[in-house]
């Protein structure tokens, strides 16, 4: 069966030059990165030029950037590593769950939390952001892409907000890595928190931007890793990928790729709503990443309209993705004020580098019949004609 | 061999329904394996009584695990769909309401009726399979010259499931497949060996999936809880039927029609509950002759073998899942309602059960003991 991925907001594949670039660190370069000899130092200096990579796609130096296990773990440290109690920490409603349940669990442990919410195309208003500082306020963490609309918030005018008021400013940049350039001095955060498979790399390596400065207090114990802000020996295949990754990122959005990507998507999300009744974009009022469409059908379960269209070789989401399978209607679209049905109604698609206008051609044709299909079978469907 | 059609298997994390998917699949069909997750078991961890964590039972992480394990082994696409709002209100909630009112439920029936039968029924059909089968012991036949589809006995008896699936319309019987219905338990644990199911020996779950434990007074406790309501006061008095009062009891829902132990009344004879008095709050005690009755009525019902009820029918009636079922005599009593008068009165008629109806294998119908 042919099978189409739309859906690179949950993961990516690794591109064949990033494989090709970490495959000889599992084998003849295995290397401590520590150690004295040959075999460290080999090792050593590969890690560290991915720093340089990575510092190349965020505009930073290469001493301020924290390999991590992944965006959560960067999540985490930041969040963790700059709080304490009886502190205050400002959020917004639409974070990523390793930003919302940190902040959570903050909370418990005597932080007090502020979460901002969004107008209906899913923004936090910069002002709201200001309006909620307190003479405690610690840190600012607002994400700057959303997993599940792509919306891009006003990073630049929030982090202005917490220049003025000199508190701390972090960014969960996981989902606009590679999409669209980042400059951490434009943005003006202290923090910013990226993953390696959201942007073609594996899964298990990320990194945190850690602004020259900022004392930031280790989560992990141990040896004197990452300038003793992560101790632990470094996962070196992973961190050689997520700089050949970041590499990669920089050239294509140098050269226009990102705007091919836009335009698949945009044909995607056009015809869907044209030749699809009762549909809508979620966050179309908003900037958005190039590759991420939020789309409501009204009147079915998102998840019936998912697990038809994988029997039949697309491979999309309604959101994020859980471990058990099951969903909750997504709180990043209930915060946007979306009535629950709606909410459960959406499905993501996210398009990644591999994506051909053929794939898209190839979701068009399934699309349309599918939801066709469930409809036809929803009480909800057609009880909502003739109430409409 | 029928031709090749897609089907959706209902799995539960258990041996039945992993044996269903697995024997349709190596028949050629194309098979989904669906999971309903309906209740978050680790919702009510923390109440008194309520286990941290639950294992073994439906829509356990754990069962989850073992369905998605049973998938892999055969190689079909598998799915858990999310019904846990329906499920709350169509069972959980008149599960609840009906103990407070003096009444004993069957979650498991209405859980057929408005969740596997219907809402998984549909995503099955809106996936694109068109019938939905599931490990249940009964068997499901089109019978042309009545040109009804039936519901019948299955080959174990021991094992029979048609009480909790008297509620099945024409519609949802049409597009259901019962695969274990000519077999033996002991078959379909060799059967899943011989698939290659690491589950073959699971043992089998008896309880309420979310009464963890089955001590269902915790639960109703733990649920109201978390709903920020108290335990409405349902205490009240202990009467005999002709309306002296004996005593006093802590709540109707501590007491079901027939019991025994734990009415806090010594006398000289054994006393038993004979009736729970829902809107005076009193639960009727008497003695062992007392708890025989000769008639019931049953209201919400269903008919499968026959559309209407025009005259009187000799069946064989069922009172409880346990019960072996006892001659009777049905007739229409009123809209929706059928009266059931048995040759021999039936001990502990229970308020909240189900009364089947079978004529020998054929389950004629049943409905809601008033």
């Amino acid at each position: 069966m042919r099978r189409v991925y739309l859906d690179n907001n949950a993961t990516t594949s690794v591109l064949p030059a990033v494989f090709e670039a970490m495959q000889a660190y599992f084998g003849r370069r295995f290397g401590n990165a520590s150690s004295i000899h040959h075999h460290g130092q080999e090792t050593r200096a590969a890690v560290e030029r991915a720093r340089e990579s990575v510092a190349g796609l965020l505009g930073c130096r290469a001493s301020e950037i924290v390999f991590t296990s992944g965006g959560t773990e960067a999540d985490n440290l930041a969040i963790f590593g700059l709080t304490k109690p009886g502190q205050h920490v400002i959020s917004s409603t639409v974070e990523h769950h390793a930003v919302l349940n940190s902040c959570k669990h903050l909370e418990l442990s005597g932080c007090e939390v502020t979460y901002v919410s969004v107008d209906g195309h899913g923004l936090v208003d910069p002002d709201d952001v200001r309006r909620a500082l307190r003479p405690n306020t610690r840190l600012i963490t607002v994400m700057m892409a959303n997993n599940e609309t792509g919306v891009l918030q006003p990073v630049e005018q929030i982090g202005k907000v917490a220049a003025e008021a000199d508190v701390y400013f972090h960014t969960d940049a996981v989902q606009a890595a590679g999409k669209v350039a980042i400059d951490v001095k434009r943005i003006g955060c202290d923090l910013l928190s990226i993953s390696g498979h959201k942007m073609n790399a594996p899964q298990g390596v990320g990194a945190l931007y850690v602004r020259k400065g900022t004392s930031l207090r280790p989560m992990l114990h141990g040896g004197s890793h990452e300038r003793s802000r992560r101790a632990g020996t470094e996962n070196v295949p992973g961190i050689v990928a997520l700089g050949k990754a970041a590499d990669l990122a920089r050239e294509a959005l140098a050269c226009g790729e990102l705007e091919q990507m836009s335009q698949l998507r945009d044909r995607l999300e056009q015809t869907i709503l044209r030749e699809v009744e009762c549909t809508g974009v979620n966050g179309k009022g908003a900037p958005r990443v190039p590759n991420t469409s939020s789309i409501y059908f009204d009147c079915i379960e998102g998840e019936s309209l998912v697990i038809a269209l994988d029997l039949k070789g697309l491979a999309v989401s309604t959101g994020a993705a859980c471990s058990s399978g099951a969903i909750e209607p997504s709180h990043v679209l209930t915060a946007m004020g979306m009535p629950p049905e709606r909410a459960r109604g959406s499905l993501r698609f996210s398009l990644g580098k591999q994506n051909t206008p053929q794939d898209i051609e190839f979701a068009l044709r399934l699309i349309p019949p599918t939801v066709a299909r469930l409809r036809e079978l929803s009480p909800i469907y057609h009880h909502g004609f003739v109430s409409r | 061999m029928p031709s090749p059609r897609t089907i959706a298997v209902a799995m539960s994390g258990g041996v039945d329904s992993a044996t269903v998917a697995a024997m349709l699949c190596a028949e050629g069909h194309s098979v989904v394996g669906l999971t309903m997750q309906l209740w978050n078991q680790r919702r009510l961890a923390g109440h008194e009584g309520m286990p941290e964590s639950v294992q073994g039972r439906c829509c356990s992480l754990d069962d989850v695990y073992d369905a998605r394990r049973v998938a892999e082994t055969i190689g079909i696409p598998y799915y858990v769909v999310n019904h846990e709002e329906r499920f709350e209100r169509d069972v959980v909630r008149p599960f609840v309401e009906q103990y407070l009112s003096g009444r004993t439920p069957i979650p498991c029936s209405l859980c057929n009726n408005h969740l596997k039968f219907d809402q998984l029924l549909i995503v099955a059909q809106q996936i694109g399979a068109d019938a939905l089968a599931t490990g249940h012991y009964a068997r499901v036949e089109f019978d042309e010259p009545l040109g009804r589809w039936l519901l019948k006995r299955p080959s174990d008896r021991s094992k029979d499931q048609t009480y909790f699936l008297f509620g099945l319309t024409q519609a949802q019987l049409s597009r259901t497949l019962f695969p274990l219905g000519g077999m033996m338990k002991p078959e379909v644990r060799q059967l899943a060996k011989h698939h290659g199911l690491a589950l073959a020996q699971k043992p089998d779950s008896q309880e309420i999936c979310f009464v963890p434990g089955g001590d269902y007074k915790k639960f109703l406790d733990a649920y109201l809880a978390e709903q920020g309501a108290a335990l409405p006061d349902t205490s009240g008095e202990l009467v005999t039927s002709n309306g002296e009062i004996v005593g006093d009891h802590g709540g109707i829902h501590n007491f079901t029609v027939g019991q025994r132990k734990g009415l806090g009344v010594a006398t000289g004879s054994p006393l038993y509950v004979i009736q729970i008095k829902g809107d005076t709050r009193q639960v009727v005690v008497g003695h062992q002759e007392e708890l025989y009755t000769c008639t019931l009525r049953v209201r919400r019902t269903n008919l499968i073998s026959v559309e209407d009820l025009r005259e009187p029918m000799r069946v064989t009636a069922k009172i409880r899942h346990r019960h072996e079922g006892a001659a009777a005599l049905i007739e229409k009593s009123g809209d929706d309602e059928i009266l059931v008068s048995f040759d021999q009165p039936q001990r502990a008629v229970t308020p909240g059960q189900a009364a089947v109806f079978y004529a020998d294998d054929v389950v004629v119908g049943g409905g809601w003991i008033a």
